[in-house]
């Protein structure tokens, strides 16, 4: 019991996911400065601004619902960090594996975006009302190509359980080839879901001020702001485990080097993408996300129930 | 799906200046916009009329942020005009250069500011990146980055050594280069064509229905050009060509921006390599003989307007300025109705707006009845007396209070 509060709080927890998170924040920040011709941010810029958020004075406006205004961003974080702990860190099983897990992962990092969506709603802000609904609407485009996405993999390994998708793939390598378009349509659903350009349309600065959390500010805008942090990480360990379970070796500290290198990777492509694109219009999101993303995520699929056919017969 | 009213402004992140647009939303789509005028109201005008004639081109060039040697060489211009002074040559090309290399600075910022707007923050950080070069030549040529002091009535304060143009040949050439590069991730980039292009549509006859000026003219098809059209300074002598583009969008303004930056590289050079020698200012007497006179300058926003009424003394009767965003003002509403929220940002931005230079008045309203009152100058001057009193501090029995006008 002691042990796996230990294991909850503090390493691979929440914790840990903590000071992980903050990393990830500042190695996507200074990858986007240099990429931009610009020095970036020192390295302890992300807890300085976490720590300056959490000190300042928390507006709650007159018209919102205060109670739940005040308890969705725990709610945000709370999902975050439960997800974390169904994902395979330093071997090729997560800490408390079960089958099925890959489900409830995705269930977990679901509930952010519609946590934001209520916050949004509840702020009672016409610019909060936007971005909400706006959030709520490109949930729908790119939620259905990332679960397909992931619905091949798990198919050909034959498993819903991460640990036993990592598993199968460490020990069959090639196979995990054949899920590159996958690959990359979750990385493309990944940048919607962490809203981030060119799917930054929720919180589009110059359009909609602050987007969903207009009316946020202190600690509760701060926990916020980590808790995307923390999908960046979840989210990128999720795409690390499925798609790239190359080279896991026995030794847990060279696994654990190995996976902080995948990630590494992961956000570096995000990073990359944000540099590179202009934001795009809701409908033009919505557009890319059913015209090109769902049948790439299909013909994901149809690969690999092809290539399960084979390997049966 | 029931209409929203939204506000855009006064203080908003896509407006660099206080501006309000009220945008009536249905679902993404905008029905109907109003633009109300009216939060950076300075009394330039009015302060003019009060310094001297040499005083006024210090003062008029702060009109802008961007485009000041444009108000001051458009002011200088006409007072030039009043006195019947000849002015040297040599100064002309210098107006010119400086001119020039103010657009190039301008739309090196406009491009920054647009890849701002649809959130493209690379385009940003190097186009602003490369417009230090320009920032860095024109401090070199004046002293100031961006208030520059050159003109003066009669000619220009600063003459240019031949080092000094040597310097900003290689500059262009560096930006030439760079530019060559923007053209490429304008034109080409996915994101940014189908976020630019089809966007804030200027048909050619709205555009001159509407009175728009500038790139956005332009970028409807029409070769309107002051410096073609009317040539002042320098320009009848150098060959370059108006920049025009069919598109009539958001895209058209940018190719329009784009192409003319190329040729405002090219007038730097004819510039500096045409330049004659001789002597860069005459002497103007502090008193204007009475009369009037009115300019116009192409500055990087469009056509820019000053009268200047002289009455003899060494201070003007009344100085008028029109400054480009205000005819371009127009245009905006036309273009925003029927498009997305999401394209609003850009399509304003696509004037290259500076709202601060376009404020002539002030509307007060009143927040509790929601009455709108106009004041003139002595109503102004009233209400400012009393609004002291009712606090304290009273200037009623002081020479301010008693003054009569």
């Amino acid at each position: 019991m002691g042990l796996a509060l230990f294991y909850i709080l503090i390493f691979p927890g929440f914790l840990f996911l903590g000071f992980l998170s903050l990393a990830f924040e500042f190695i996507d920040r200074k990858l986007y400065a240099r990429l931009q011709n610009r020095v970036g941010p020192p390295w302890y810029q992300p807890l300085a601004d976490l720590i300056k958020l959490a000190a300042k004075e928390t507006v709650v406006p007159r018209e919102a619902e205060s109670r739940l205004f005040r308890a969705i961003p725990s709610f945000a974080m709370a999902a975050t960090a439960a997800a974390f702990l169904y994902i395979p860190i330093w071997g090729k099983t997560s800490l408390f594996p079960f089958d099925s897990d890959l489900i409830v992962i995705l269930y977990f990092l679901t509930i952010p975006t519609l946590t934001f969506f209520l916050a949004g709603w509840f702020s009672s802000s016409l610019y909060a009302e936007i971005g909400c609904i706006r959030a709520m609407t490109q949930f729908f485009a790119y939620e259905v190509p990332l679960y397909m996405s992931l619905l091949g993999p798990a198919m050909l390994a034959g498993t819903w359980s991460v640990s036993g998708i990592t598993e199968f793939y460490s020990s069959n390598p090639a196979l995990a080839l054949c899920n590159l378009p996958g690959l990359i349509v979750a990385v493309f659903a990944t940048q919607g879901k962490l809203e981030r350009v060119p799917f930054d349309i929720p919180d589009a600065e110059t359009e909609i001020v602050g987007g969903t959390f207009t009316e946020y500010s202190g600690r509760f805008l701060a926990l916020f702001r980590m808790t995307i942090d923390a999908e960046l990480v979840v989210a990128s360990a999720l795409i690390a485990a499925v798609f790239l379970p190359f080279f896991i070796p026995a030794s847990p500290v060279f696994g654990f080097i190995l996976f902080l290198i995948k990630v590494f990777i992961v956000v570096f492509l995000l990073a990359l993408m944000r540099t590179a694109l202009a934001r795009l219009r809701i409908d033009q999101m919505v557009g890319f996300c059913w015209r090109i993303l769902a049948p790439l995520s299909l013909l994901q699929v149809l690969i690999d129930l092809l290539v399960r056919g084979v390997l049966v017969s | 799906m029931g209409k929203i009213e939204i506000p855009l402004g006064p203080q908003h992140p896509a407006l660099e200046e206080p501006e309000s647009f009220n945008l009536l939303l249905q679902g993404e789509r905008v029905a109907a916009a109003t633009v109300a005028l009216g939060y950076n109201h300075r009394g330039m005008e009015k302060a003019c009329e009060s310094r001297t004639y040499i005083q006024n081109i210090y003062l008029l060039e702060r009109i802008c942020g961007i485009c000041s040697h444009s108000h001051s060489t458009c002011y200088v211009q006409t007072v030039e005009q009043i006195a019947g002074v000849r002015v040297p040559e040599r100064a002309l090309y210098i107006r010119t250069l400086i001119g020039e290399l103010e657009r190039i600075h301008s739309h090196l910022l406009w491009l920054g500011i647009a890849g701002h707007e649809i959130g493209f923050m690379t385009l940003f950080m190097c186009s602003w990146k490369d417009r230090e070069v320009v920032m860095d030549i024109l401090e070199m040529l004046t002293g100031n980055r961006v208030n520059y002091g050159m003109n003066t009535i009669g000619g220009v304060r600063r003459d240019i050594t031949p080092e000094q143009a040597e310097e900003v040949l290689k500059a262009l050439d560096v930006l030439e280069e760079r530019t060559k590069y923007y053209t490429k991730v304008a034109t080409e980039e996915v994101t940014i064509i189908s976020r630019l292009s089809g966007v804030g549509k200027l048909s050619n006859e709205d555009g001159l229905r509407l009175g728009a000026v500038g790139p956005v003219l332009r970028a409807s098809g029409v070769a309107r050009d002051v410096r073609k059209d009317d040539p002042y300074a320098a320009y009848a002598n150098l060959d370059f060509k108006v920049a025009t583009d069919e598109h009539a969008d958001v895209f058209g303004r940018t190719v329009v921006r784009v192409l003319e930056l190329m040729e405002s590289y090219k007038i730097c050079r004819q510039v500096l390599k045409e330049m004659p020698d001789g002597s860069i200012s005459v002497k103007v007497p502090g008193k204007v003989p009475a009369g009037e006179a009115m300019s116009r300058y192409e500055a990087p926003r469009g056509e820019d307007l000053h009268y200047v009424k002289a009455n003899g003394t060494d201070m003007p009767e009344r100085v008028k300025v029109r400054a480009p965003t205000l005819a371009n003002l127009a245009a905006i509403t036309h273009m925003i109705e029927g498009g997305y929220l999401a394209d609003v940002p850009i399509v304003i931005a696509a004037i290259d707006p500076c709202f601060s230079c376009t404020d002539r008045m002030v509307k007060v309203t009143d927040l509790k009845t929601g009455g709108e009152k106009k004041f003139d100058w002595d109503g102004l001057r009233r209400y400012s007396i009393d609004f002291y009193a009712k606090r304290g501090v009273d200037f009623r029995n002081t020479s301010i209070g008693k003054e009569e006008r």
